[in-house]
């Protein structure tokens, strides 16, 4: 068996006039959480649309667990759509076990994977009151236990906390945490880049209905590394050897300095510090490490150029 | 497989369960018992006495003339100008007069009404006199009432024959009636289930559920599950109306029998014509009452093969239409936005509803022959035609067309519709439509 739970060779999707997906491959390893990025438009939800079986490839093909994507796979995925509802006059209870049953679920084996769920999430009391009478938020949380009730191995979460107050979305977060860690693996596909920054593994960048970047968030970071560090201190920096450049600097509040400066590529940050060390007071000193918000708003501007 | 049946399943109970469905299926009954119970009284209470004035300046017809029901004769002895005076004082509905030489001249017989008289009046009474003077006639020719009466015995034979002409009559209405019953619940169930499948898809598209569940099954098997439940629906509730309205008609022949045989034979009278007053109530003498006709008629009609085919045309119809109404819920966001594509929709069912109007005054006529024939008049068209007796042939060259035809909307509306459901916020236009039925996957 392989390690990659997905793999999307050359996808390729057109509409009409609108090429939606141009040789897209991707891979997404197993028990990891794979952030799905792109600005408005890129191609995400056609690709999730694709992967879900909800339509099908120009060209391409798809890869689950090692086999071509099959009608069967359907089990084996949950997908929480960006654009999601809830059929508002059905009951909650009943409402998930139809869920739960097109998902190949007994209606035995839905009913006792339910049952833990409602505890989990406190809910019990909702099982018979109809969907339109529950606030937005515990909507939400029902298509999320409808999403994952069925133990899918691949969870696909299309903004999943657009609609969540921060409580709501905390429990939501430490859920896919906890998913992730019973080997499960998760593609979720936002614009909130902090969330990206805090969860996920990996990550891919589509623009344009291409992929522009995509690997282990680790590495990307690396890759956008400017070698570039940051102090904080009193005295006068203007003496510093030439190898050294100081990209900005400005004063802050409490009346200190602060500086970008830029090593070479061959050099040590030690040497930098022990620089700092001869001519001022440092209050605090660390590398500036691309946020991938910065990495997003840099690749995608590139990219559009 | 196993998912349509969900799906089915869900449409179904979701339905069924709803209070509108219950309602809908008590009142329905009550709606067509209280209908029919309208125009039997109303035939009841329009049956008022009229009463005519008679000059018989010839004299034989004194007294001849029998007052029943409908009619009340009263003989005047007075000039006609004195009469033509009086008339409107004495409150007569109108004055019928005969000249002396109207055993040789009948044409000279004069009815004088302050309103025009309706044309079923001046029958009875041209009839009447007709009778009398036939009767004279004969006399006048040695015919002795011995022969009279033994002429009565062979018309009485006769009026069997005559009586089976009658029941040839009395059946062409209840073929009618059948027909156009048929034709016009095949209409309105159409409509009804069809806007409930457009309304099930546009519910799921504008809460969004949709998407969750074409992740979990084919958008086809979404939109068949949909139509098939809805189907199923139909069904339930046309039972549940045959043995409701069964089961009030018991009761209801019970309550009113009587005024409804009495309304029932007056009508028939006045529409017949020729089997006078005496007749229906020899008949009714015999048992055989017109209520009685009505039921020997429809033994006469080929009650299953109308209900079978009812239930052909009933899903054919169905199918064929609510894919197309599934469709247009599919590519609207919302109700308002319906009406551009509902038209398209709508206009062969109303034109199959005016044919239907021809098809029973001519059921083998050409057109109704040509629409009963194309699939998006058929389903109307033909039950207008069955009850009526329709070659075999026939038959089954519109039942396969039709079948074609609502293969032919689904897939159509399938590929319509799996695209429709994902657009949103996008107004769609027909162009828009047609570009969508070429999409690949």
């Amino acid at each position: 068996m392989t390690n990659n739970i997905l793999e999307t060779h050359h996808i390729v999707k057109q509409y009409a006039a609108h090429r939606a997906l141009d040789d897209v491959s991707l891979v997404v390893p197993k028990g990891s959480i794979f952030g799905l990025l792109g600005p408005n438009g890129a191609g995400k939800t056609s690709l999730i649309r694709i992967i879900n079986q909800i339509t099908a490839p120009d060209s391409g093909e798809v890869i689950l667990d090692g086999e071509r994507l099959k009608p069967d796979h359907i089990k084996r995925i949950g997908y929480l759509p960006e654009e999601r509802g809830l059929y508002k006059k059905m009951k909650v209870g009943e409402q998930l076990l139809y869920l739960a049953q097109l998902k190949g679920l007994t209606e035995k084996q839905a009913m006792d994977k339910l049952k833990i769920w409602f505890v989990k999430f406190d809910i019990k009391t909702w099982w018979e009151k109809q969907v339109q009478d529950l606030s937005k938020g515990m909507q939400q949380k029902i298509q999320f236990v409808a999403t994952v009730m069925h133990e899918p191995d691949l969870i696909i979460l299309d903004e999943p906390f657009s609609g969540f107050d921060p409580i709501n979305a905390n429990l939501i977060k430490d859920e896919i945490l906890e998913l992730r860690d019973k080997g499960k693996t998760i593609i979720f596909s936002t614009h909130r880049m902090e969330s990206v920054e805090e969860l996920c593994d990996y990550i891919a960048l589509i623009n344009r209905s291409r992929k522009v970047l995509d690997g282990a968030k680790r590495d990307i970071k690396e890759q956008f590394k400017t070698h570039t560090y940051h102090v904080e201190y009193q005295g006068d920096l203007t003496n510093l050897p030439t190898a050294f450049e100081v990209m900005s600097s400005r004063e802050t509040e409490d009346g200190f300095i602060r500086a970008d400066i830029k090593i070479p590529p061959d050099a040590a940050v030690n040497d930098l510090v022990r620089h700092l060390l001869d001519r001022v007071a440092i209050r605090s000193f660390g590398e500036n490490i691309p946020s991938i918000n910065d990495i997003f708003i840099q690749t995608v501007g590139e990219n559009n150029d | 497989m196993h998912t349509i049946f969900l799906i089915i399943k869900r449409e179904y109970l979701v339905r069924v369960r709803k209070k509108s469905f219950i309602i809908m299926t008590i009142l329905g009954p009550l709606l067509i018992f209280g209908f029919y119970a309208i125009i039997g009284w109303a035939a009841v209470s329009s049956i008022n006495q009229k009463k005519i004035a008679v000059i018989d300046e010839s004299g034989r017809f004194d007294g001849k003339f029998k007052n029943d029901d409908e009619t009340a004769y009263s003989f005047l002895k007075v000039p006609l100008a004195t009469a033509k005076k009086t008339f409107v004082k004495n409150d007569y509905n109108a004055l019928v007069f005969i000249p002396k030489d109207v055993i040789e001249q009948p044409k000279t017989v004069q009815i004088f009404a302050e309103k025009s008289v309706s044309l079923s009046l001046q029958s009875n009474i041209e009839r009447d006199i007709a009778k009398e003077i036939e009767t004279i006639k004969l006399g006048e020719a040695g015919i002795t009432q011995k022969i009279i009466q033994d002429a009565k015995v062979n018309v009485d034979a006769q009026t069997i024959s005559l009586s089976d002409a009658g029941e040839k009559s009395s059946n062409g209405i209840v073929t009618t009636i059948i027909s156009g019953f048929c034709a016009i619940l095949i209409y309105i169930s159409v409509l009804i289930y069809g806007t409930q499948v457009m309304r099930g898809v546009m519910e799921e598209k504008t809460s969004r559920i949709v998407e969750v569940i074409i992740s979990s099954v084919k958008p086809f098997q979404l939109m068949m599950g949909k139509i098939i439940g809805v189907a199923l629906v139909g069904l339930t509730q046309f039972m549940l109306w045959i043995v409701l309205t069964a089961g009030l008609f018991t009761i209801g022949t019970r309550l009113i029998g009587q005024p409804k045989e009495k309304a029932t034979s007056a009508m028939d009278s006045r529409m017949g014509g020729m089997p006078g007053q005496a007749d229906v109530q020899q008949k009714m003498a015999n048992g055989n009452n017109p209520v009685a006709d009505v039921m020997k008629a429809i033994d006469t009609l080929n009650i299953p093969l109308i209900i079978g085919c009812f239930l052909f045309y009933f899903l054919g119809g169905y199918l064929l239409y609510s894919a197309l109404f599934g469709a247009v819920g599919a590519a609207v966001d919302s109700e308002t936005e319906t009406q551009q594509f509902m038209f398209p929709i709508m206009m062969p069912i109303i034109a199959a509803i005016a044919f239907a109007q021809i098809a029973v005054r001519d059921p083998d006529g050409p057109l109704a022959v040509w629409t009963s024939m194309i699939p998006f008049t058929s389903p109307v068209v033909m039950m207008v035609r069955i009850p009526f007796g329709v070659p075999g042939w026939q038959l089954a060259i519109s039942m396969g067309l039709l079948v074609v035809g609502f293969i032919g909307t689904t897939w159509l509306a399938a590929r319509i519709y799996r695209v429709g459901i994902l657009m949103y916020g996008k107004k769609t236009s027909f162009r828009e439509l047609s570009k969508w039925v070429f999409y690949k996957g």
